[in-house]
């Protein structure tokens, strides 16, 4: 038992009962399902930019990019033109890996030393495949969830469902990427507390989102496949929120305002938290710059303006006693 | 030296994803639907089962009935209220499309709201639309 996590556990309990209380017990509809998701789409958004604006203040640092690869080099040396880029054409293309396939958690090993004392590295791909197999299906949940919210629903998010239910399991229909979402989430927390490395380092803010999307994953599963809730209500709650009509349906269950809140306390946390990895993976210098300060001077953008007084200027100045005293100048009179 | 440019870039395609439903519906009122019942449904006054059970619970209804008229032959629903129905989506008079005989007014007014797409009518021949 670590209290590292049960402050969270807590913490997130406590959001779930908030929102049930609210709605069942005190009828705070109008609070929970208007007034707090507007709120943290503000903050969300809001929070997002701030944060990234502060962090465009910084001045870009000299370059010191990760190499994974042959730097580029003598003509004959073959060059690593994607892990060791060298031009922002290389840059794109190991960001793009990066970001959409997360190459560099694919690169992670495991350290042991065997009873012989011997140092060994092994094979560790789990990390790679469920933090993959997590943001993937959140992204295609994130991107699925558009269907409450336009109206009418375009083409091609009825196509996505028809590729994420295309088990026909069930009715409602399972949606593969809802699965795997929960699955892959409860992997990553699992992770943090099994294996002791990792779960010396992992603080309260590093299970707090993990059991909030558990929490977001298990309430709308709950919703759509076994305590089913009114979905045409739904959707008319979340469309006068996306046409700024704001109604409050009749009839609709105190679990879809408890999902509404978790997710809205997920949205208006993420400014303020590790969750900003994903404004700041394109910002990350180690990988967003090109390893070519061999070929081009970097500048120090800090450096305080320094009055120079070049040879030729000096020169200038003194040539006529240089040329007296017998001197050699590079400019005649 | 610093990024600022493209990082503003950068923002300015992240505000204007995250806020994609919002533009996306400008300026349109939504009516939510509301299926129309037929002469015959109106009549009847009651389903199979309780109209609230119905509509939560419709599909599974229909995914149990399925399962039981095809693997063991079984057409008869013995309902919550006592009564006895006829399993069947869409033949004859005695069967769910009997009575609820417009598809589009009824099944697809909620279905295409929400984005629903059943795959009742890859198998099932549906009931022909009056135009």
């Amino acid at each position: 038992m670590s209290t590292k996590y049960m402050y969270s556990l807590i913490a997130v309990i406590v959001l779930v009962l908030l929102a049930y209380v609210g709605v069942e017990a005190a009828g705070l509809q109008i609070f929970f399902g208007v007034v707090i998701p507007y709120l943290a789409i503000i903050t969300f958004v809001g929070g997002f930019i701030y944060r990234v604006m502060e962090w465009s203040r910084s001045p870009v640092p000299f370059r010191i990019p990760t190499t994974c690869g042959q730097q580029k080099s003598l003509p004959w040396i073959k060059h690593d033109k994607v892990d060791n880029p060298f031009t922002a054409v290389g840059v794109v293309i190991r960001m793009f890996l990066e970001i959409l396939f997360f190459r560099s958690l694919f690169r992670n090993t495991k350290c042991e030393l065997s009873e012989g004392g011997k140092i060994s590295y092994r094979w560790e791909k789990w990390l790679w495949l469920f933090s993959l197999a997590f943001h993937w299906s959140f992204l295609v949940v994130l991107i699925r969830h558009l269907r409450f919210f336009l109206e009418p629903v375009p083409a091609s998010l009825q196509f996505l469902e028809k590729i994420d239910g295309f088990v026909q399991v069930g009715l409602p229909g399972l949606f593969l990427s809802g699965a795997v979402l929960l699955v892959a989430a409860v992997f990553l927390f699992l992770r943090r507390v099994y294996i002791p490395q990792v779960r010396y380092i992992s603080l309260a803010a590093d299970f707090f989102p993990l059991f909030l999307i558990i929490s977001v994953a298990l309430s709308g599963i709950l919703m759509r496949y076994f305590a089913k809730v009114d979905i045409v209500g739904a959707k008319e709650l979340t469309m006068g929120l996306a046409t700024f009509h704001p109604t409050i349906p009749e009839g609709i269950g105190g679990i879809f305002y408890v999902h509404v809140f978790l997710v809205s306390v997920l949205l208006a946390y993420f400014p303020f938290s590790k969750l900003m990895h994903l404004g700041g993976v394109f910002l990350s210098p180690t990988r967003n710059l090109p390893n070519n300060t061999r070929a081009y001077r970097h500048i120090n953008p800090w450096n305080p303006p320094v009055k120079v007084h070049t040879y030729q200027e000096y020169e200038d100045d003194f040539r006529e006693r240089m040329i007296e005293a017998g001197l050699p100048v590079e400019k005649e009179l | 030296m610093n990024d600022k440019n493209k990082i503003v870039a950068g923002l300015i395609i992240f505000a204007a994803i995250a806020t994609f439903p919002f533009w996306y519906n400008m300026g349109k009122a939504v009516p939510v639907p509301e299926p129309k019942l037929s002469e015959k449904a109106k009549a009847a006054k009651v389903c199979v089962e309780p109209k609230e059970f119905m509509k939560s619970e419709h599909m599974q209804v229909l995914d149990v009935w399925r399962d039981v008229v095809v693997r063991n032959a079984d057409r008869v629903y013995l309902s919550s209220s006592g009564k006895e129905y006829n399993m069947s989506l869409s033949s004859g008079e005695e069967s769910c499309m009997g009575c609820h005989s417009d598809k589009v007014e009824f099944c697809d007014k909620c279905h295409n709201y929400a984005s629903v797409d059943p795959y009742c009518w890859d198998c099932h021949i549906a009931p022909k639309e009056k135009k």
